[in-house]
């Protein structure tokens, strides 16, 4: 097939950034959306241009390094999928695909299609853990944890941390993310000791880092590429509610 | 947690947002129960005004905690968005919403079109300093049912009140959902039902609300 790319090119930080066109001929429509770019980025290296730059890492749809806005929708139309693992069958012959990086002031843009991430390692670097002694490995089962909060804590763990909610969020949040953290160590007995605080550092740092404030519009659920739910933002709003008698410790 | 804290953390701004959203709301509930007396007729209301006016100190005290709310919902609404708007300097070119609604992301206009709303209502209905002629009834209390009826004949009150109540219903349809999400009170269970509760609660209010300057003005049930 086919199809017209409207691609962001952006030099550097700096850059101002536009939109460029490239025609994209002979996809095969068992290619990968990365795929098809590197067919596209081969066929500009042979006419001199400079390839368009983009993250990617695993493509299995796990690490969260890939990271495109396609015709709006991060990670592409189809639902809990990372573009790695977008297949160009999504798409029709003669498609118009508008390609754009995650849009936020916390995700600055290095070059083309790539930002910087990092706002969310300092998040998780603000109470995204849990303090423990190291040592010898623990016996098996010596804390016992009830199967139903294994199975939620799972259910929050599977974010990758992408930051397609941050790129969706009408109001560049990134709430879905450091709720899903949050709800994870939570959830567990060797979290909930620190839970309080987490919750407090966590939500501060967010701020700090320039992200936006939850709205509740639930885009961020959506476009989840793990489907992380919105009930996990709900439980951070209780985990703050409740942590609110405990007094606010100081940040490790 | 000191109060200061909490105040200049987005989520703390967040449940003073939803805790002051119960009061509005709570408030909006109380006045539309109190406007349909005027389908009781002329005694209905006027019993209604004087009755809610004899409470004397202790209107004045909702008055104040209502004040206070709409104070604290306005200004940390202000502040969220303004906070909000900077996290996306450079917008999308194209951009999908995947699930939000019109309503959800207009909260803050249709919060100004209230607030505006809420002056114009004030300086109408309240201080009497706009709208036709007021007529007092013996004991120098006003006629509260001549005052509604003969404003709400004019067509620029009737359609300025109207429309007020669809930004309302706009502005609950969204706000009723989202308290609960805020307050931490929703689950896998709640989540599925909890916008179109909202958004059918949004609509029986509004409803009553414009029922009465429609009516009157089509010349229809309330004469």
């Amino acid at each position: 097939m086919d199809l017209t790319l409207h691609v962001w090119r952006q030099k550097g930080p700096k850059d101002k950034g536009r939109l460029t066109t490239y025609k994209a001929t002979d996809i095969s429509s068992d290619m990968s959306f990365l795929e098809m770019l590197d067919v596209v980025n081969e066929g500009l290296i042979k006419q001199g241009i400079e390839p368009i730059a983009f993250d990617h890492d695993c493509r299995e749809g796990i690490c969260g390094t890939c990271s495109q806005v396609i015709n709006g929708d991060p990670h592409g139309p189809q639902a809990r999928t990372t573009v790695c693992q977008l297949h160009m069958r999504q798409f029709k012959d003669g498609d118009e695909i508008y390609i754009e990086p995650w849009r936020s002031r916390a995700f600055p843009v290095i070059r083309d299609l790539v930002v910087d991430r990092s706002a969310m390692d300092r998040l998780m670097q603000a109470g995204g853990f849990v303090s423990v002694k190291t040592g010898g490995v623990p016996d098996a089962n010596t804390i016992l944890i009830p199967k139903d909060d294994a199975e939620t804590a799972m259910d929050a763990a599977e974010c990758i941390g992408c930051g397609a909610c941050v790129a969706a969020c009408p109001n560049g949040s990134a709430m879905l993310f450091v709720a899903s953290k949050v709800g994870q160590l939570a959830k567990l007995p060797q979290g909930r000791a620190e839970a309080a605080r987490r919750v407090c550092t966590m939500t501060d740092a967010m701020l700090e880092e320039g992200f936006g404030n939850c709205s509740n519009h639930y885009d961020c659920e959506a476009a989840c590429p793990k489907g992380i739910s919105v009930k996990f933002i709900a439980q951070l709003n209780r985990e703050y509610f409740m942590a609110l008698p405990k007094g606010h410790k100081e940040k490790n | 947690m000191p109060l200061k804290h909490v105040i200049r953390s987005a989520v703390g701004r967040k449940l003073f947002m939803a805790a002051t959203g119960i009061i509005l709301f709570g408030f909006v509930v109380a006045h539309l129960l109190g406007n349909l007396s005027i389908y009781l007729g002329p005694e209905g209301i006027n019993a209604y005004a004087r009755q809610l006016h004899q409470l004397g100190p202790i209107l004045w005290i909702f008055r104040l905690g209502l004040i206070g709310a709409a104070a604290l919902h306005v200004l940390f609404g202000i502040t969220l968005t303004l906070e909000s708007r900077r996290a996306r300097p450079v917008a999308y070119i194209r951009k999908k919403h995947l699930r939000s609604t019109l309503a959800g992301r207009t909260m803050i206009y249709s919060g100004l079109i209230l607030a505006t709303f809420i002056v114009f209502h004030l300086l109408h209905f309240t201080f009497r300093a706009i709208g036709p002629q007021i007529e007092m009834l013996d004991g120098g209390v006003v006629n509260v049912y001549r005052m509604i009826v003969d404003s709400f004949r004019q067509v620029g009150y009737a359609l300025a009140y109207v429309v007020a109540m669809v930004v309302l219903f706009f502005h609950i349809s969204h706000g009723f959902a989202s308290l609960f999400q805020t307050m931490g009170m929703n689950n896998e269970v709640t989540l599925p039902w909890m916008g179109r509760m909202s958004r059918i609660i949004a609509v029986i209010l509004a409803a009553g609300y414009v029922s009465i300057p429609a009516l009157i003005f089509l010349g229809l049930v309330i004469k």
